[in-house]
């Protein structure tokens, strides 16, 4: 009911917008912004196709309403390699290796695996898999992305 | 998901101040993982959202003998914190492995707790512990022993004025080793069909000075097994002692059927993974 303009980045770029206090990140990047990399799978949290990373911390957009993002640095898909700008090398690892198949759970992986190395750059491959927790790949392409995620690793 | 109000208080006072006046018609609302969900499913309809956000000071975690874990502080902030690792292993050890990174990256310790669902993973272990939750509201602070926190299905004793504040982890008894073990036959971010947290200390010659045991999943709310700890005391956690105090456990509990078992599989399941537990720690 009440509205609330908030502040915060998107892949480094300042925005501003007013949205009601019950707007989803998930809704206010897809509809509001246009950014539609963020795809909107179970909508309950489980299977990781929302996943973006705020402050460095990768979460599930379908569960944090956008006021919740006011003054944080919110980093979606398209920040990986924007415009013209050649590809992450974690991208073109999961290229590589065959790190998807029908891709809608991709840009959910390409986050929560960018997160991780960031964390950990020499993340074990034991703390690959464990870190991709809860990124459903429905395809069951998991082998090829676990490999990708090796391969982008330092 | 039905429309509300979302206030965003700086300091504490001000946040007591609006749960005095709204309380009633009035929700806290930390991380938001489980309380998304809520108001998604159409669940819960407040008319207003009283976000804790701003209050920075509800983040923290120290230790000087007791450990005080900020109602803010999240899983992954709790379970990396060398102060919840050096009081009871078991304890960071059941922060790093609720659910997946993602929610452990957004959900709350005190969220956790306020939501007071009885397949969680820390009240378990925060009960085997001892631990005691700090309320406050706008006319008072007390402390409520966890055992008195759940007092049903998703439902608490703090009332709708109330801020959880911190969670207090009494020193544990000299030696005591602590384990927390959750069933998960089918993934790794399910909820348990049962889970156990146990706490044992013994003396000099080796015979059980201190023994808690909490089961989760296995009840409307987490259970303390209190006949499997009288067992345990005085033993000295032979394999006889452990079964005796693991089928005595699986007698507390009061587990409903449901997608992870049926009662009468959990309660064969709390006998098999209590004893598991205590052998991890005998």
């Amino acid at each position: 009911m009440s509205r609330h303009r908030i502040a915060f980045t998107l892949n480094g770029a300042p925005q501003e917008i007013e949205v009601p206090a019950e707007r989803l990140l998930v809704d206010l990047l897809r509809e509001d912004l246009g950014q539609t990399g963020t795809k909107d799978g179970c909508s309950v949290g489980v299977c990781g196709l929302c996943t973006v990373i705020v402050d460095g911390a990768p979460m599930s957009s379908c569960l944090l309403l956008a006021v919740q993002v006011n003054g944080a640095a919110v980093r979606t898909v398209e920040g990986l390699a924007p415009g013209d700008a050649p590809l992450a090398p974690l991208q073109q690892a999961f290229i590589d290796e065959g790190g998807f198949q029908c891709g809608i759970c991709t840009s959910g992986q390409l986050m929560a695996a960018t997160a991780l190395l960031e964390a950990r750059p020499d993340a074990t491959d034991a703390e690959i898999r464990e870190g991709m927790l809860g990124n459903l790949c429905r395809c069951t392409g998991y082998y090829g992305i676990t490999r990708a995620i090796g391969r982008a690793r330092r | 998901m039905t429309p509300f109000d979302y206030v965003e208080p700086e300091t504490l006072d001000e946040t007591l101040a609006l749960l005095a006046e709204h309380g009633d018609d009035a929700t806290i609302i930390a991380g938001g993982t489980a309380l998304t969900l809520l108001l998604k499913q159409g669940l819960i309809a407040p008319a207003r959202l009283v976000s804790l956000r701003r209050l920075d000071q509800l983040r923290a975690i120290d230790r000087d003998g007791t450990l005080r874990i900020g109602a803010l502080a999240t899983h992954a902030t709790a379970a990396r914190s060398v102060d919840v690792q050096e009081h009871a292993a078991a304890l960071a050890h059941t922060f790093s492995g609720v659910a997946t990174p993602r929610i452990r990256a957004q959900a709350t310790v005190g969220g956790n707790l306020a939501h007071a669902d009885p397949a969680q993973d820390p009240p378990v272990t925060l009960l085997a512990l001892d631990a005691v939750a700090i309320a406050m509201s706008a006319k008072r602070a007390r402390r409520i022993p966890l055992g008195e926190l759940f007092v049903d299905l998703m439902e608490t004793s703090l009332e709708p004025d109330e801020v959880l504040l911190r969670i207090e982890v009494p020193p544990l008894p000299h030696g005591a080793r602590t384990v927390y073990r959750k069933f998960l036959p089918r993934t790794q971010d399910d909820y348990a069909t049962v889970s156990v947290a146990a706490v044992i200390a013994r003396n000099a010659t080796g015979t059980c000075t201190h023994a808690r045991v909490a089961l989760g999943a296995a009840g409307p709310v987490p259970i303390r097994a209190r006949e499997a700890e009288r067992a345990l005391v005085g033993t000295t956690l032979d394999d006889g002692a452990i079964r005796e105090a693991a089928a005595l456990a699986a007698k507390a509990t009061d587990p409903i059927d449901d997608l992870r078992g049926s009662a009468l599989y959990k309660r064969a399941m709390a006998e098999v993974w209590t004893a598991r537990a205590l052998r991890d720690i005998a």
